[in-house]
């Protein structure tokens, strides 16, 4: 690299023979990157064309596939938990954008507000996100327990009545939020945090001396410094959201009443209950599809950004 | 344009790339080679289910069985695969995607006819002939692995569901443990009293979700006499008296009772955790379940006790167990071969999975009244013998199990199992965690969902 810099530093073009000696300098560079592409290649985007292709599909994986259209389509249309399973998908978006989106948000401005233990505090901030996904979930069941549960020993201290938490139609999903919420809190809280600290320090003192006060120094320089990474956080939050699956699986097996199917949770069924991985394909290409939407609208935002 | 040519650089990676992938994946799943030697001819099966190295004695008795089986028939090899647990519904269509799938798989009754209908299990009709074990074996047990005339599997474990009941807490509770409830008003009545041990005590434990739910509600109904389809399979038939009465009692006890406890949402493991943890009365379970609870739940075998499904006198009990299929794409000398290993190991009494001799020189529990391939019959009377000879285990906690077998008919999960439980954990978890439940609602919208279910490639 250290010849590329000898080179002028703005260069539009080169000529033929100069772009084909720029690949040779760099072959080393393609080479790792072949590496990658052809992990990616192999381990993502492969299976997602599989995918693609099985939702117009029926198969056994032993006799040749068949391709039946829309049928898939039709069957998963047809399922009365096709309906709860969208509508529980976009209601534990909402409110994981309420509850999680905000939570993180306000954790990063009071930990950047610290004087003192910041250091302690990002760490114990942090923590729950090294914790592996099903032990969280395992330990929320715990303290969700309706009987000797921690959360309901702690409202019995100030004489509220137990709640029934995941054995609920109107609490479970929130609490699958809280959980959700919960274990990812860490990444949010450090990703605003970055945000944060690479805002010249000189816009605070300046707000100070205009006699500024929290509220006001939040509201007039940090949300606008940070409003595009807000964005980006925002779709982010919605796409990983909308892919809800470990809370579900392990907590309320989409119960009671198919309160907590969710699109991901009954794609796992079709697959791997039912056998019919055409349904669940069909039932994953339509995720994907509203995530494509979403993904784009980051990709937007993302490259505004960087200009 | 220097960009124009790094971004042709790049595409070709990017389609060398994707290019290696697909050759990588889609290369075909050829059927293995016909061989076209001999009776004797050299022949390699690979089976599944080998005992995980975690469970020595076990793990150290298979192979024991395979040399001993090696010896017999010296042109075959076994190639055991290890798996815990030994199927797992997530990778069961990947191995067979993948072409990884052994020659003679495990399965459990579930997903058997699911198995057959998709075509991924080889018929082994023409082969199972030479097996003179499967003469004796259960006709309802053999019907498990047929289809019509076609037979695809061999069963290796079978039992009918039962209660399973923690005899040291019905003697904290003031109850007799050898005169376990035979109705659902005894077992009311034994909840209550369990409940009112104290805080964390639960009377009767019940499944409502991860399809679980759905499965124990097919339990109770065919003990009490109902069905889950109707005589041809195309429509609910769960609607009915006998359906409503497995509601209604739930319902019951768990808000008039207060004996179910207050969590719900329940899945396989949980019943198992709070057997083996001593604080549950109660369950719907086969004597299985205590095996489970023992070696994994750190739950005592002297604790326990199995007895009949309550209400089902003289009627049916769902049956449960496994058993071995071939891989579709197995060439009759590995079907020959792999029916040569089912019927030494799983079928023989005093061998292999029926050494009972062997299980107790090692310490492993003896005298559940499982497998029961053979009922009444004279390998069956033989294998019943052995058990009782080197029994491990108080035998008696299973009597009132084993008596009730006599006028017990063993009774098939319904077809598209899966996807009826799926729609039954619904008003199965409905009336546990909720106490205005309409359960002639539940029913009628669970039978309309399940009729669509059942006529889908019917």
């Amino acid at each position: 690299m250290a010849v590329l810099t000898a080179k002028p530093p703005v260069r539009r073009s080169l000529p033929q023979g100069a772009a084909r000696r720029a690949v040779g300098r760099n072959l080393t560079a393609y080479g790792f990157l072949c590496g990658a592409l052809i992990c990616f290649a192999f381990f993502s985007w492969y299976p997602m064309i599989r995918e693609i292709i099985l939702s117009f599909q029926s198969t056994n994986f032993v006799d040749p596939a068949q391709w039946v259209g829309f049928d898939n389509f039709r069957t998963v249309f047809a399922d009365s938990a096709f309906r709860s399973a969208w509508l529980n998908t976009a209601a534990f978006s909402g409110l994981a954008l309420v509850v999680g989106y905000a939570v993180p948000f306000v954790l990063a401005v009071v930990l950047n507000e610290l004087r003192h233990a910041k250091a302690y505090l990002r760490f114990v901030v942090y923590l729950p996100v090294m914790l592996p996904p099903a032990v969280g979930v395992l330990l929320f069941k715990w303290f969700y327990d309706p009987g000797a549960g921690l959360f309901n020993q702690i409202l019995d201290g100030f004489g509220i009545p137990p709640l029934s938490w995941l054995d609920s139609t109107s609490t479970a999903l929130i609490s699958l939020v809280i959980v959700s919420t919960w274990m990812n809190l860490g990444t949010g809280t450090l990703i605003y945090l970055a945000a944060l600290q690479s805002i010249p320090g000189e816009l605070y003192e300046s707000a100070e001396l205009d006699g500024a006060g929290l509220f006001r120094r939040v509201w007039h320089v940090t949300v606008p410094q940070t409003k595009l990474i807000l964005l980006v956080m925002l779709l982010l939050q919605v796409v990983a959201t909308m892919q809800v699956f470990i809370e579900p699986y392990l907590l309320t097996g989409g119960g009671p009443e198919n309160a907590t199917v969710t699109v991901a949770y009954l794609m796992y069924q079709y697959a791997f209950n039912f056998g019919d991985f055409g349904g669940g394909g069909a039932l994953g290409l339509m995720l994907m599809v509203v995530l494509m939407v979403f993904s784009a609208i980051y990709l937007r935002v993302s490259r505004d950004n960087q200009s | 344009m220097r960009t124009t040519s790094h971004r042709r650089a790049l595409s070709l990676l990017l389609v060398a790339g994707l290019g290696l992938a697909a050759a990588s994946c889609g290369s075909d799943d050829k059927p293995a080679a016909q061989s076209s030697g001999g009776a004797d001819a050299k022949v390699t099966i690979t089976v599944g289910c080998e005992p995980p190295k975690s469970n020595p004695k076990e793990r150290a008795g298979w192979e024991e069985d395979v040399t001993a089986f090696q010896q017999l028939h010296p042109n075959i090899t076994i190639e055991s695969k290890d798996a815990f647990p030994c199927i797992n519904p997530d990778t069961f269509q990947a191995k067979l995607a993948g072409g990884t799938q052994e020659d003679v798989f495990y399965v459990y009754y579930t997903d058997v006819q699911k198995i057959i209908k998709a075509k991924q299990a080889a018929d082994i009709t023409p082969y199972v002939g030479s097996v003179k074990a499967l003469a004796d074996v259960r006709p309802d047990v053999k019907g498990v692995f047929a289809d019509g005339d076609k037979t695809y599997g061999i069963p290796r474990n079978n039992y009918n569901m039962g209660l399973v009941y923690n005899r040291k807490l019905f003697t904290q509770a003031g109850l007799n443990p050898d005169a376990p409830p035979k109705t659902w008003a005894e077992v009311h009545e034994a909840a209550k009293k369990i409940s009112a041990l104290g805080a964390g005590y639960t009377g009767f434990g019940e499944y409502s979700a991860g399809n679980t739910g759905g499965w124990h509600f097919a339990a109770s109904l065919y003990a009490r006499g109902g069905s889950m389809v109707s005589d041809d399979g195309k429509s609910a038939a769960f609607n009915s008296p006998e359906g409503k009465a497995v509601l209604e009692n739930l319902k019951q006890m768990r808000w008039d009772d207060n004996s179910m406890g207050t969590k719900q949402l329940l899945q396989w493991e949980d019943l198992m955790r709070m057997m083996g943890s001593g604080k549950l009365g109660m369950m719907i379970g086969a004597p299985d379940v205590v095996q489970s609870v023992n070696n994994d739940f750190q739950g005592k075998f002297d604790d326990y006790g199995v007895a009949a499904v309550p209400e089902s006198e003289g009627k049916a009990s769902l049956s449960g167990g496994d058993g071995y299929m071939f891989n579709p794409k197995a060439t009759p000398e590995k079907i020959k071969a792999g029916l040569l290993w089912l019927e030494f190991h799983e079928l023989t009494p005093g061998k292999g999975q029926f050494n009972y001799e062997r299980a107790k020189a090692q310490g492993r529990p003896v005298g559940l009244p499982i497998p029961d391939l053979y009922g009444d019959s004279a390998p069956g009377k033989q294998i019943v013998a052995l058990r009782k000879q080197f029994a491990t285990v108080p035998v008696e906690h299973f009597t009132p199990y084993v008596t009730a077998q006599a006028s017990i008919t063993n009774k098939l999960e319904p077809p598209k199992a899966q996807e009826l439980y799926a729609v039954l954990d619904v008003a199965m978890s409905a009336v546990l965690t909720r106490k205005d439940a309409d359960i002639d609602k539940l029913l009628a919208d669970a039978a309309s969902k399940a009729d669509k279910i059942l006529a889908k490639n019917s």
